[in-house]
């Protein structure tokens, strides 16, 4: 799970050969490695885990059911990971849709001010205490994540948490580039506003100016 | 604070919050649940799912596909349950932890005895009359018994005892449909597939079916048991010869003697 999105690059060639190749074992092969990550996308967009894993899945079953009628061509030539996150995007804006509110994380504080875990309980119980505080710090950022507007927390999942390039992001959000850069840029001002709501101690959060956004624009740019 | 500091630290900052960013991805990748996998799998037809399901027998693995469940196996490692499922079915099953929530509370009903609760199943590879056979197997009641003869004459084939046997011998979803309750004629158990008619005993004693009580029955010759009140014999488990006293109690070895003294199968379980 530690690929780079340079990795990635090529692990999705591959994929789409297998694709074109054979069918069901290229499918599977392209459940292994994605399967995971729609979920940490779907976890960030409902209610639930049991939402987000309906939601995850969902996505994959279409996304079989597409590839069934694709040829071997187009399979080969699939840019994978943006159209596999373009189905779910889909997935996940139509349930919020559907059941008429506004999309909440598996994250957002729940009614006691408690954020809902963010991984198993029984796994954190064994975690060592360097580790656990990084759980720690995990749940105060998702719980951030969550409190993020729908469109701003799609933009910024794709582009930090899934580590997306802009152009696959926007492929992904069926939006111009601009746009997306826009909306990771806010989303992830915000972010930086709501964790430093936790981080009273850390004053340098509240030095930050629109001057310091645009030099973080650029270095994000150039990365 | 100088603007370059200022700036680099909030370089720095933002580092860390892109770094943070994608630890969580992940991490949250890696805490995936273990069943989506298998689930995507059988919902896509690339594969089966399968899990472990708890039983009298302990744990057996259950798999299914998209046309219901296919298969209920003893193993004794998920691998080896894995190359017999292929070896059987020809295709690939993916392990997920437990059955999906809605057909794990379907399946805990079914055992406990509710028949309605019964799943689809993948019946596929079967012939018409292996079919019926099983479908008809899944009419008994838990903690009841019925014989090799009574489903060959229930299904319109009543010559056919030996083909019911074999047919429930290759039953690919035992426990589940109870071909343990189908029994030898003569009343003795009989055999069973998965594990020998040792197993088919603690299946129906944690049913309640009582084994003992029907090998014993068996042993004296007695076949169907009748109430001197109501003149009608039973197969020994049905629960109607069970209401009876035993003052009222009485035993036949056969239908040809019970019908000689003036009882009537019952209705319920149709000993003939």
């Amino acid at each position: 799970m530690s690929e780079t999105a340079e990795t990635l690059g090529t692990t999705d060639e591959a994929l789409a050969a297998g694709l074109a190749c054979e069918l069901n074992a290229g499918f599977e092969a392209l459940a292994r490695v994605y399967a995971g990550r729609l979920f940490a996308l779907t976890c960030r967009m409902a209610p639930s885990r049991e939402d987000a894993e309906e939601l995850a899945q969902d996505a994959l079953v279409r996304a079989y059911r597409a590839l069934a009628g694709y040829d071997a061509e187009r399979r080969r030539t699939l840019r994978v990971r943006p159209w596999l996150f373009a189905i779910a995007v889909n997935l996940c804006r139509n349930f919020a849709r559907r059941r008429g509110l506004a999309m909440r994380s598996l994250d957002a504080p729940t009614r006691d001010g408690e954020a809902a875990l963010a991984e198993p309980e029984a796994e954190r119980h064994e975690q060592p205490e360097e580790q656990t505080e990084a759980s720690e710090t995990r749940r105060e950022l998702a719980a951030a994540i969550a409190s993020l507007p729908e469109h701003l927390r799609l933009a910024v999942v794709l582009r930090h948490v899934e580590g997306m390039s802009y152009a696959e992001a926007a492929e992904a959000l069926r939006a111009p580039v601009g746009t997306v850069k826009a909306q990771v840029h806010r989303g992830t001002r915000l972010l930086r506003a709501a964790l430093e709501g936790h981080e009273q101690e850390n004053e340098l959060g509240a030095h930050l100016t629109p001057f310091h956004d645009g030099v973080l624009a650029r270095w994000e740019a150039e990365r | 604070m100088s603007e370059t500091t200022e700036t680099s630290q909030a370089l720095a900052q933002a580092r860390r919050l892109v770094g943070e960013c994608r630890a969580l991805g992940t991490a949250q990748a890696a805490a995936a649940p273990a069943g989506l996998l298998a689930r995507v799998m059988a919902e896509t037809g690339v594969g089966d799912e399968y899990f472990p399901l708890a039983t009298p027998l302990g744990d057996v693995f259950v798999a299914r596909g998209a046309r219901g469940i296919a298969a209920v196996m003893r193993a004794t490692s998920a691998q080896a349950f894995e190359a017999a499922y292929r070896a059987r079915t020809g295709r690939r099953a993916f392990p997920a932890e437990r059955a999906p929530q809605q057909l794990e509370a379907r399946l805990r009903r079914l055992l406990a005895g509710d028949r309605r609760a019964a799943p689809a199943f993948d019946l596929a590879g079967l012939s018409e009359f292996e079919r019926a056979v099983l479908l008809k197997a899944l009419e008994i009641p838990r903690g009841e018994v019925r014989t090799y003869a009574w489903i060959a004459r229930e299904i319109g084939h009543p010559k056919a005892v030996r083909a019911v046997g074999s047919a429930l011998a290759h039953n690919p979803v035992p426990i589940l449909i109870p071909c343990h309750r189908v029994v030898k004629s003569d009343g003795h158990l009989g055999q069973y597939s998965l594990g020998g008619g040792e197993a088919k005993q603690r299946l129906l004693a944690a049913e309640g079916a009582e084994p003992e009580t029907l090998e014993a029955l068996a042993n004296r010759g007695v076949r169907f048991l009748g109430s001197d009140t109501t003149h009608i014999f039973c197969f020994p488990t049905c629960r109607h010869a069970r209401r009876a006293t035993a003052r009222h109690r009485v035993e036949w070895a056969s239908e040809a003697e019970a019908r000689a003294h003036g009882y009537r199968p019952c209705y319920v379980c149709r000993p003939a």
